[in-house]
């Protein structure tokens, strides 16, 4: 926000300019649009990933049965190929049916939207959770900064997809047993959350700390503003950059774990599968030769967590280019 | 004019030595010892931090008191019992005594086999490690080959194909790739058994497959699905810190004397990039262990990864903690014995330090 202000105050003293120009215009010069325009495969893979978020948004509109109501299954639909038509009850399949007669490309929809709902929360938990120790620890620091800083230094230590298993089981021991099955995307939500709020404490803290000495800091703790409106009103809104690539990064490695931790039977369960409990169920057909079952969830996976990845790292390069 | 300083630190310390800089000499044996100390405070600081941890799920998760008595116990059956077991001690007393136990291996009985967890993780924990060996080898080996490959040929076909393969296969979730070698090695191609361990011969009274034909053709798709992530990690840093080294004087000076391409590149550039890659490969030997718990799900490699997944979804927590603490004392060893070697085989570090 500060910076576009600035923008339009520079834009406005200069005599040749006669008024501010509009967002559009702002955005459509800016280095961010540049770059885009001339990188292809960024074009790709935003486009891809637009795609997967419409995909799961709209997936009850767009998937073709209802898979996860069983009064609507048919069993004689079972195993059909991809691109026909069952031969005993004449539906049409594009991507073919698993064992119950659930047709693939519905059950790829459901679990893209399982898939993505939770790498998005648990980013959005594990990203307010970490800025808002990050901006205490930078902007307060003494023992609190201490404290924070060996708890993130401690977990860094082991890779995060461990201290989400580990959490994962830990949170499943707290839930009375019969509630097991309906709170798992909530206990898998936490525990990825919080096994990826480090980055984003260490980036914030780092960079409150260089806000902290700056003249308009200094201003605002001299008219008397509390530590939280400096905080949450003014540092905060200087350190988006970071946060914003990070955030991107994260939601690709949010995905993965997510994937790994349901394809190994710890993560969304079998009633809500996620794209990993797809994958999983589809590998116990690779024998047998029903290899559609395995293909079209993997690829989602791929095009999904490659497209994230993909826009996160050109997203760092351009936001930010000294965060590598 | 790095290259220069490139004496291991005894023959440092030597030449401060008979210099007769006795002082300085004292003075850099102190630090190494202060750094020394300060990392093993730092290395006791997560054990005892990650100890309790363990410790509180240990304590606080399952009621070990409601596993040992019978449903027909009386509240004196129940205070009798929870008095012997020393439940009834401060938290401080009891977290010493679980590190007590934990020393001599005694972390409880399994909630789901019924055997002592020491026994059992110690029953599995070789071939975690054989898996775990053959990986880093694999990946050391081809990642480095690749890495100097990549960075002589930096425009050549392969060397680019070779570069784009690998940014694929990072984003690539490691259970993906074991699948996908499964389908390919073991279903299409019947070359390789897609899971299980197969046979093991004992040495010294450990069972090992890598000894076996058999468990040794077993071992090669978990490995590679393992090694491949740290493989590709191995391979840019090598790249990288080649290219680096390339651009410096002292090779441009090594080309103008006139020698050949390859005493260039092997004999002068390749020496030093190895640094920076002995540090890294040594740090992401625990993040094979973590990596393993995830293949030898997919390969069901009977290691102490399957264990640990196994206890988390029927919640054996005796189990759970007993591997978080193995896993810390692993990573913290590891940790270690880089960070020394890091000073060991960098005398930058110590001389700039003066």
């Amino acid at each position: 926000m500060d910076n576009q202000s600035s923008n339009a105050v520079e834009a406005q003293s200069e005599p040749n300019v006669v008024s501010a120009p509009s967002t559009l215009q702002r955005w459509a010069q800016s280095d961010i649009w540049y770059s885009y325009k001339h990188s292809p495969i960024i074009i790709v893979s935003s486009i891809t990933f637009t795609l997967l978020i419409f995909g799961a948004v709209f997936s009850a509109l767009l998937s073709p049965y209802t898979p996860f109501d069983p009064s609507s299954l048919n069993l004689m639909n079972g195993f059909t190929k991809p691109l026909s038509t069952n031969e005993f009850t004449g539906d049409y399949f594009l991507l073919g049916t698993d064992d119950q007669g659930r047709d693939v490309f519905s059950t790829i929809l459901f679990g893209l939207r399982i898939s993505l709902f939770v790498g998005v929360v648990a980013v959005l938990f594990a990203m307010s959770l970490g800025v808002v120790l990050g901006l205490i620890s930078g902007y307060i620091g003494g023992w609190i900064d201490g404290v924070i800083m060996r708890i993130a230094d401690i977990q860094m230590t082991f890779p995060s997809i461990m201290v989400a298993m580990l959490l994962y089981g830990i949170g499943k021991g707290l839930i009375p047993p019969d509630l097991r099955d309906e709170m798992a995307i909530w206990v898998l939500i936490i525990s990825i959350g919080l096994s990826e709020w480090v980055q984003f404490a260490r980036t914030v803290r780092g960079a409150t700390m260089v806000e902290r000495e700056k003249e308009y800091i200094q201003a605002g703790r001299l008219i008397g503003l509390s530590r939280w409106t400096i905080m949450l009103r003014h540092i905060l809104p200087n350190v988006t950059g970071p946060i914003l690539v990070i955030a991107t990064i994260s939601l690709a490695l949010a995905i993965i774990a997510e994937a790994t931790l349901s394809f190994l039977g710890v993560g969304a369960p079998k009633t809500e599968p996620s794209l990993g409990t797809l994958i999983n169920v589809g590998r116990q057909y690779i024998l047998s030769g029903e290899w559609w079952i395995l293909l079209f969830p993997s690829l989602t996976l791929l095009a999904l967590a490659l497209s994230v990845n993909l826009f996160g790292d050109w997203l760092r390069d351009v936001l930010n280019p000294k965060l590598r | 004019m790095d290259s220069q300083n490139h004496a291991s630190i005894s023959t440092l310390v030597k030449k401060t030595y008979q210099s007769g800089a006795l002082a300085s000499d004292f003075r850099l044996a102190c630090k190494m010892f202060a750094f020394i100390i300060r990392r093993l405070g730092q290395a006791l600081l997560v054990l005892m931090a990650v100890g309790f941890v363990s410790f509180a799920m240990f304590k606080f998760m399952g009621d070990p008191v409601e596993n040992m008595l019978g449903q027909e116990a009386t509240a004196a059956d129940r205070a009798e019992l929870e008095e012997r077991l020393g439940l009834n001690d401060p938290i401080v007393v009891q977290y010493v005594r679980y590190f007590q136990r934990a020393l001599t291996g005694d972390f409880g009985v399994s909630y789901r086999v019924g055997l002592p967890v020491g026994e059992v993780i110690l029953e599995r924990l070789p071939a975690t490690l054989e898996l775990a060996f053959l990986s880093g080898v694999i990946a050391i080996s081809l990642g480095f080959i690749l890495g100097v490959y990549t960075a002589i040929r930096r425009d050549g076909y392969f060397a680019n194909f070779i570069m784009t393969a690998s940014l694929i296969g990072v984003s690539l979730p490691t259970f993906l790739i074991g699948v996908f070698l499964i389908w390919l090695f073991a279903v299409k191609l019947g070359w390789l058994p897609s899971f299980g361990r197969g046979e093991t011969r004992s040495l010294f009274g450990v069972d090992l497959a890598i000894l076996t034909w058999n468990g040794f053709k077993s071992m090669i798709l978990p490995a590679v699905t393992l090694g491949l992530y740290q493989m590709t990690l191995i391979m840019r840093l090598v790249r990288a810190e080649m290219l680096e080294v390339l651009r410096t004087d002292y090779i441009r000076f090594a080309k103008a004397r006139g020698l050949s391409q390859r005493s260039v590149n092997f004999g002068h550039a390749m020496k030093n990039t190895l640094v920076p890659v002995i540090t890294v490969t040594g740090l992401q030997f625990g993040s094979i262990v973590a990596f393993a718990i995830i293949t030898e799900s997919v390969f069901q490699w009977p290691g102490v990864g399957l264990l640990f997944i196994n206890a988390v979804s029927f919640v054996d927590i005796p189990v759970m903690s007993a591997y978080l603490l193995l896993v810390a004392v692993i990573f913290v060893t590891v940790n270690l014995i880089v960070d020394m070697l890091y000073y060991a085989i960098d005398p930058r570090l110590s001389v700039r330090s003066n």
